[in-house]
């Protein structure tokens, strides 16, 4: 979706700076775990606002329902049962993209425009500028983008940039009963994150912590986690997210080697050409040919 | 249309037409794929209709090359088996690179070089092909691990390629009298006894 | 509720048993965790599964379905054993210190005076002794072996921790700890608040459920409090208003009771529930019920109703018995019944026993189905495959569907669980042919009036006298209606002390109940919604949510029942000198002249403290009762009795007195008690519950609904799974003694296997909502499998405790 014009502060596939003068705040969602009652009541949200529905499913023994991120269902509830010590918990994980300061889709993508970070944070898909090549997935550290079969473009969570850019929160925020998901600017949810972190500290939850993953320069989506050191127990949340060290040498490094690598080859080539001259078949083997016809 | 009926006959009409197809798919394969490689090509897609033709078309046409390309294999790959003078040539090749071939060995169809250049296409294109499955994401949806390693494999198989094909078409130009053998399939008798001499005395009886 | 929702935020702790509301109350429940949040409150959930609640609990127990009165029998003994009670508040605010019958009795499970054919009680013993002036007769000292605290006390000795285990199947350890959470809000300045659902009230016990918490409260002093009382969760936006507006046709509206065979004339009928206060200077408000009552059958008929005719009390229909959902749907089935009006009600699907049902709607005339949706019930006489397996050839009911708007489609109000009146405006025209519920109705009385006035017929005047003064006949406005139930002035009110000082005029809308007048020269629909719309307008349309106190109070927003008090009994949230037990969270407080603070009393205003009148004005006694006398049909304490379908085949409490198994009051109808299954055929206790994903049998219709839960599932614990050699996402059979269903298994660790009086207790869990119409799975109906009965006060049917048989299907 495109509506920000002015606070661009990255843009895929291009080389020059993008219109970046108007000044806004880095803002995030934080997903308070501990509070989350998995009413799904963001996921219905999300569908309203953006107009999008999956088709009716299946119950596949789980709670989880759609089971997985699609092109029309951009966050999902994640279910997990851990039991530790005799205790049992739920842990209910709302899914979706983590809107990364280092956004591995923006690496990858080749279509100049397609994938939008503004100055607030936000990674937005534009997806009139979408070719559908599905590079956006292949960077992607947490699995979120999500290629239409429809239209064969990519779509994601764009943490209601349409919202968030005329003062609205997110669609999600907005429809949490318990508050588990709120937003501000990045600085107020970390203060914010902190004084959760206290309270199930002194719940007995030790590990209790705020995820902001610094691998991959910190996320504008942030999750508050009784089990801080064990993301993974939320559905398979990384616990060291970064974007691929092969994504960063396709999209870093290779890109300007293999072009001056073809460059150099070619010039090189010329330079062959006008130095040593043309290869042509020599005046003596000529003769040599006519010698033999005339024998 | 015969020239000169003491030319020499280097590649039927099927072998070139063959190598035009692989030719062909290759350079549209290579401006797509450059195209959605690096932004400095970005405008190239408009040569395909805009980005997502060219992501459209170039998985098909490299489908195209690659059986084409394997067609070709099979025509050549006996005829590419390197002999032990192929690689004397290969270490002499400073030499022929100096423009000073007189000394060089003597040479049959094909020189060191060109094997050699045959068979690293033929790694390079095995590797585009297989690389190139897991990032068709129209028709697969590989691990996403797999994706990242053929992102990596494909890009560089694909550079490795296109400075091969560089070298390849130059080589064609800077040897004068080369690249009628892909136009007419013909070469004159002087070109064959000067470049590839074991060849010509083969196809001459000389 | 007692308190209200907002209210939930000054809880020290949220205890919730018999209910879910993370899952069923999700947007009430944001309460619950700002509680948590700026309170540092705990939240404790007992259910017997590891639900929505659960996952944000600070401690969760687990117990097996139908055992609640064990384990809060449990705890109102370890309350009392351990003298964590909030003394000063029980002797003061309690019948603790009352005298009880001397024939009052509890014998192996039975209580004094049953009737063993009857399956009911005399009640005789179950009373205060009086003194020679109608007074209760009290025990200051607590300690008269008679006195209502060491019949209690004595009443619970037996629920000590190691019988609370074997029956609910709760771990000791876990049992322990919720006492010492619950017994900490003992302190005076603790409160806990509770949240309960239906997980109470669907049992043949529900309303004894409720009564044992109602003990505990009182026995901690948490009544009355900020941050206390007894939260009914309501699941529906607007079902406190139905359950105001005589849900039954045992109460008239605002829970009057309603005339039976037994009341000839208007003066047996007042005097029967017209009570005299059982302690001195009491106010003891249900006196004032012929006010009431008056002024509703003048609200009805008007001028039509006077002196001269009783104020109209022919009109009224005196019912012959019970008019509950089981009742009717039992009489229904014997053929006793023609036709059927089922307004925004889908009892195919929500009533227990389907089979039951659908062969009770086979035997109609006809049956008329007013609802937005195409319900289930509209087309019981329809095939479904096997979800509703029916031969339309021998179904002779004729089917009318009068399709009706949504509530966002038509203006009115909404009664939410806190009692609080709020207004609420169209948001958009209903679609094709839909019409409000209200000029539906309107069609069809004026139609019948019609017929009446020009056919006579053997008693007209009921339908020909009924007031019907809206400005459009067909059309009455939901305002004209809200006024109405409001009511007016006929004449002037004066002052009862100075005839000369006129209250209200006449023709005026009256300000609160304190207007009613039992003369006739009042009218009033229902008196608890007396000053909803008063002479300053509709009070139910304030929007001003501002908060002085902080406490949540908000008294400009909307209107709460009773005259706008937001916390019942709040009188009794200061001592007995009239300072507040907790003076940071005051609800109310003696000034010296008047009572004053943040809510509107509750009690008369100018009542010093030291006239001793007490805090539960709607009792004649004016405290708390810790013993209900007479009230409730199978004891004045709660005792734990099996679900009609036990896993058990006694009840271990009482294992050699077959009489005390189950709920030795409740009705059983012929038929059904052989519809019961034994624990040898059906060996797993299943209870049936919501998904916050659903809202009922609507959101099936709903595509976002159904892409959240778009399939019937059903949980089981890992073992029983182990057991069956079910795996997770297999469809599986379901059956009970009644029918069967089919639903894809979710194999979970939420539901464990419990160790019940020394044999291992499976439970099946599952969700209600699925059926053959809307655009879910289509799905089988869930109340297939439940039982056809009821609590023995309510008649609120057993859906959350019953015996099941499950395998791979």
């Amino acid at each position: 979706m495109a509506l920000q014009s002015l606070d661009i502060a990255r843009r895929s596939a291009t080389t020059t700076p993008s219109p970046s003068v108007r000044q806004t705040t880095e803002v995030a969602k934080l997903i308070d775990v501990s509070t989350c009652i998995g009413c799904k009541a963001c996921q219905a949200a999300c569908m309203e606002w953006n107009d999008i529905r999956d088709p009716v499913g299946w119950n596949l023994g789980m709670y989880d329902n759609p089971v997985n991120l699609t092109e029309n269902s951009w966050t999902v509830m994640r279910f997990s049962e851990f039991e530790e010590n005799g205790k049992l918990e739920w842990l209910i994980r709302k899914d979706g993209c983590m809107h990364c300061a280092d956004p591995g889709c923006l690496k990858a993508c080749p279509a100049p425009g397609a994938i939008i970070q503004y100055a607030n944070g936000i990674v937005d898909f534009h997806e009139e500028n979408c070719i559908g090549c599905g590079y956006c997935i292949t960077g992607c550290p947490f699995n979120v983008p999500r290629i239409s079969k429809k239209d064969g473009k990519a779509y994601k969570c764009t943490l209601c940039s349409d919202r968030v850019a005329v003062g609205q929160a997110p669609a999600c925020v907005k429809a949490c009963p318990t508050g588990a998901i709120q937003y501000g600017s990045k600085e107020q949810m970390k203060d914010y994150a902190a004084t959760r972190v206290k309270d199930l500290n002194e719940r007995g939850y030790k590990n209790a912590g705020l995820y902001d993953p610094q691998g991959v320069g910190g996320t504008h989506v942030m999750y508050v986690l009784h089990h801080a050191d064990r993301p993974q127990l939320y559905s398979g949340l990384p616990a060291e997210p970064s974007v691929s060290p092969l994504v960063g040498l396709w999209k870093g490094i290779a890109k300007p080697l293999a072009t001056a690598t073809m460059a150099l080859v070619g010039i090189a080539s010329l330079f062959h050409y006008i130095t040593k001259g043309p290869n042509e078949v020599s005046k003596e083997t000529e003769k040599e040919v006519e010698k033999e016809d005339a024998a | 249309m015969i020239r000169d009926p003491k030319d020499l006959k280097r590649y039927t009409a099927h072998e070139r037409a063959n190598h035009w197809v692989v030719g062909m798919s290759f350079i549209l394969l290579a401006l797509s794929g450059l195209a959605l490689f690096h932004p400095l090509f970005w405008p190239l897609t408009n040569l395909f209709g805009g980005g997502t033709w060219t992501r459209i078309l170039h998985p098909f046409i490299g489908v195209l090359m690659a059986f084409s390309f394997l067609a070709l294999y099979h025509r050549f790959k006996a005829l590419n088996e390197m002999t032990p003078t192929d690689w004397e040539w290969v270490g002499r090749v400073k030499e022929m690179v100096d423009g000073d071939d007189h000394n060089m060995p003597e040479q049959g169809k094909y020189n060191g070089g060109q094997k050699l250049l045959f068979w690293a296409l033929a790694v390079c294109v095995l590797l585009l092909f297989v690389s190139g499955i897991p990032l068709w994401r129209a028709f697969f949806d590989p691990p996403v691990g797999l994706a990242r390693l053929a992102a990596v494999v494909h890009a560089v198989a694909a550079s490795v390629m296109i400075g091969l094909i560089t070298v390849h078409v130059y080589a064609a130009i800077w040897v004068k009298g080369t690249i009628r053998a892909m136009w007419y399939g013909t070469v004159t008798r002087a070109w064959a006894r000067q470049h590839h001499r074991a060849w010509y005395r083969q196809v001459t009886g000389k | 509720m007692t308190n209200h929702w907002v209210d939930i935020k000054n809880a020290d702790l949220v205890f919730v048993m018999g209910g879910n509301p993370a899952e069923a109350h999700p947007c009430g429940f944001k309460w619950a965790i700002k509680a948590k949040k700026t309170r540092k409150a705990k939240l404790v959930v007992v259910d017997p599964r590891f639900n929505r609640t659960a996952a944000v609990a600070d401690f969760y127990a687990p117990l097996r379905p139908g055992s609640d009165i064990a384990f809060l029998g449990g705890v109102i003994n370890y309350l009392l054993a351990n003298d964590k009670i909030h003394h000063e508040y029980v002797k003061a605010y309690t019948n603790a210190p009352f005298l009880i019958d001397e024939g009052f009795a509890f014998d192996d499970g039975i209580f004094s005076g049953y009737n063993t054919e009857k399956r009911s009680y005399g009640k005789d013993t179950w009373k205060y002794q009086l003194d020679k002036d109608g007074y209760a007769k009290v025990d200051e000292t607590l300690e008269s072996p008679n006195c209502v605290f060491q019949l209690l006390k004595k009443h619970y000795s037996r629920y000590t921790p190691e019988v609370v285990s074997q029956v609910c199947g709760t771990p000791k350890d876990a049992f322990l700890k919720v006492c010492e959470y619950i017994a900490e809000t003992a302190a005076p300045n603790k409160t806990m608040t509770n949240l309960y659902a239906l997980g109470w009230t669907e049992h043949s016990v529900g309303s004894q459920n409720i009564r044992c918490m109602a003990i505990i409260q009182q026995l901690l002093g948490n009544m009355g409090m900020a941050g206390g009382g007894i939260n009914a969760l309501r699941g529906h936006a607007n079902v406190q208003g139905i359950t105001d507006f005589a849900l039954y046709a045992q109460v008239l509206p605002g829970y009057l009771s309603a005339p039976g065979d037994a009341d000839p004339d208007r003066k047996t009928y007042l005097e029967k529930r017209t009570p005299k206060a059982l302690r001195p200077g009491q106010m003891n408000f249900p006196q004032n019920f012929p006010k009431w009552f008056t002024s509703l059958c003048k609200a009805w008929w008007g001028d039509a109703a006077n002196k001269d005719n009783d104020f109209a009390f022919d009109y009224l229909p005196k019912l012959g018995g019970a008019s509950d959902v089981l009742s009717i749907f039992n009489a229904m089935y014997e053929g006793k019944m023609n036709g059927f009006f089922c307004q925004g009600f889908n009892p195919l699907a929500s009533v227990a026993n389907k089979k039951k049902v659908g062969d009770a709607l086979a035997k109609l005339k006809y049956l008329v189905v007013i609802d937005p949706l195409a319900t289930d019930t509209s087309e019981f006489w329809k095939p479904h495959g096997e979800f509703n397996e029916v031969d339309p050839s021998k179904v002779q009911t004729e089917v009318f569907r009068l399709p009706a708007g949504l509530f966002a489609e038509q203006t009115g109000s909404f009664t939410n669980s806190g009692r609080v009146v709020q207004w609420h405006w169209k948001a958009a025209d209903a679609p094709g042919e839909a019409k409000d519920d209200t000029e539906i109705l309107a069609a069809l009385f004026l139609k019948l009036k019609e017929m009446y006035a020009k056919d006579g017929g053997a008693f007209p005047d009921p339908i020909l006298k009924l007031t019907w003064g809206y400005r459009q006949p067909a059309k009455p406005a939901p305002e004209e209606v809200l006024m109405e139930i409001n009511g007016k002035a006929l004449a002037d009110v004066v002052d009862p002390k100075d005839a000369t000082k006129v209250l209200v005029k006449a023709g005026e809308q009256l300000p609160s109940f304190a207007m009613l007048r039992d003369d006739g020269s009042t009218t009033c629909g229902n008196w608890i919604y007396c000053g909803t719309w008063s002479q300053a307008g509709n009070n139910t349309a304030r929007r001003d949510n501002s908060d002085p106190s902080g406490l949540g109070q908000t008294l400009n927003w909307g209107y709460a029942w009773p005259v706008n008090r937001r916390i019942l009994y709040n009188r009794a949230s200061a001592d007995p000198a009239g300072k507040a037990w907790d003076p940071k969270r005051t609800v109310l407080k003696w000034l010296g002249d008047k009572w004053g603070g943040n809510d509107i009393p509750d009690m008369r205003p100018d009542a010093a403290p030291d006239q001793g009148v007490m805090p539960f004005i709607m009792n004649p006694e004016g405290v708390a009762r810790l013993f209900s006398r007479e009230l409730m049909a199978e004891g004045p304490f709660p005792e734990h009795y099996e679900p009609f379908e036990t896993p058990l085949d006694k009840n271990p409490m009482h294992p050699n007195n077959p009489k005390a198994t189950s709920n030795p009051a409740a009705r059983v109808y012929k038929g059904d008690m052989e519809a019961f299954g034994k624990a040898k055929d059906f060996p797993y206790v299943a209870t049936t519950y919501r998904l916050t994903e659903h809202f009922h049998y609507w959101t099936k219709h709903a595509h976002i609904n159904a892409v959240l839960q778009p399939e019937q599932f059903v949980e089981i614990g890992e073992e029983l799974a182990r057991e069956k050699g079910i795996r997770n996402g297999d469809t599986v059979k379901v059956r009970s003694n009644r029918g069967f269903i089919k639903g894809i298994a979710v194999v979970t660790k939420r539901i464990r296997t419990l160790e019940v009086d020394g044999k291992k207790v499976h439970t099946v869990g599952i969700p209600i909502h699925y059926g053959f119409k809307g655009v879910t799975k289509p799905g089988f109906i869930t109340n297939t499998l439940t039982p056809f009965v009821g609590d023995a006060n309510t008649q609120t049917p057993e859906y959350k405790a019953f015996l099941v048989n499950i395998e791979r299907a």
